[in-house]
């Protein structure tokens, strides 16, 4: 599988993550996500970025328990709950919050 | 589902072999079943938590910065043995400052490491329910 | 006839390197690599066994694999010289035989 974006063509794997996290950029972050018809918001972008800043400090892709307590400690108690971050990313916070944040899928996530 | 007392043993060192990996993805993995898990190192499995690796030179991840996160995942007991540290000439001083951070005392970050003589690390380990080794 | 014995096995956890130093002669070369690069750290249960060996041999270690287990260059047995890829194949090259101590 491969995206457009640019005129550059991404390559991404058979559950559209990215091959190569390093060809990540914000616009391949919306081209992912207006494949899922999704546009996003400025509350996307605060878990997206949290996203990336925890993979580049951890390398890894924290488990969706975890990302609800880091974004509690982080953004506030009503964000930091699994509502508010289904309703954001209703495929699951872990899955499709971590796609366009260009991260692999979380460990242990199935 | 009942909680068990998981101990992961750790006795080889990263990147010669892939278990130390192996070890911490099914660690990381485990943590989802909100189970007790601590951890042990052993032997070469110091040299896992050693602070300062750098990988530049075998091209392969550095994973080391991966344990740090340990603490988000509830996993707060890293049991270190003094003699495998002693027979390497190492120090604890060498290890990563490895934390977890306590919801209930405005986050405070608490040492996640526990120094253990051999002896001691016989009695943790006879206490355990499960125990997977890598 | 000079040899190369390459090991890759840490001391403590194997024999292996143990098994190398028992057979190697004097002039040969040893090269640590991958979890055998750990042995390059002075003050260790293993060091006084290496220093010994270094009499009369030479003694390299994989700068990169010594470098990815956390530890660091002042704090190596004297003597030992860190080598990288290039300077492997430049000891493969300079010894007409390589032996393996897997």
């Amino acid at each position: 599988m491969a995206l457009e974006v640019d005129g550059q063509s991404i390559e991404l794997d058979e559950e559209g993550y990215l091959v190569d996290l390093s060809s990540w950029t914000p616009e391949v972050a919306k081209a992912l996500a207006a494949e899922e018809d999704v546009e996003l918001t400025d509350e996307h972008w605060d878990i997206i970025n949290f996203l990336r800043e925890y993979y580049e400090e951890y390398q890894i892709a924290p488990a969706v328990r975890v990302l609800t307590k880091a974004v509690g400690k982080r953004l506030g108690k009503d964000k930091g709950n699994s509502k508010y971050l289904y309703s954001l990313f209703p495929y699951g916070p872990g899955k499709q919050a971590c796609k366009y944040a260009g991260l692999p899928k979380p460990t242990g996530c199935v | 589902m009942a909680t068990k007392k998981f101990m992961f043993v750790n006795r080889k060192a990263p990147y010669g072999t892939v278990y130390a990996l192996e070890s911490l993805e099914v660690v990381l993995i485990s943590a989802a079943f909100e189970q007790d898990v601590s951890l042990a190192f052993i032997d070469d499995g110091v040299y896992q938590i050693t602070k300062g690796q750098n990988t530049d030179g075998i091209g392969q991840k550095n994973f080391s910065s991966t344990y740090k996160a340990l603490g988000d995942y509830e996993i707060k007991k890293l049991y270190v043995e003094k003699e495998s540290l002693e027979e390497r000439g190492l120090t604890p001083d060498d290890l990563m400052d490895l934390v977890w951070e306590d919801e209930d005392d405005d986050w405070a970050e608490k040492p996640s490491i526990i120094l253990v003589d051999r002896s001691e690390m016989t009695d943790v380990l006879a206490d355990q329910e499960v125990i997977l080794s890598f | 006839m000079a040899m190369l014995h390459i090991v890759n096995k840490s001391p403590f956890e194997r024999v292996s390197f143990r098994s190398c130093l028992n057979h190697a002669k004097a002039g040969d070369s040893i090269l640590m690599i991958e979890d055998a690069a750990v042995a390059a750290m002075d003050n260790t249960s293993f060091s006084d066994e290496l220093k010994a060996a270094m009499a009369d041999k030479s003694v390299y270690v994989l700068g990169g694999d010594y470098a990815a287990r956390g530890l660091s260059e002042d704090r190596m047995i004297d003597g030992i010289k860190s080598v990288d890829y290039a300077g492997f194949v430049d000891l493969t090259v300079e010894n007409e035989t390589t032996q393996s101590w897997l």
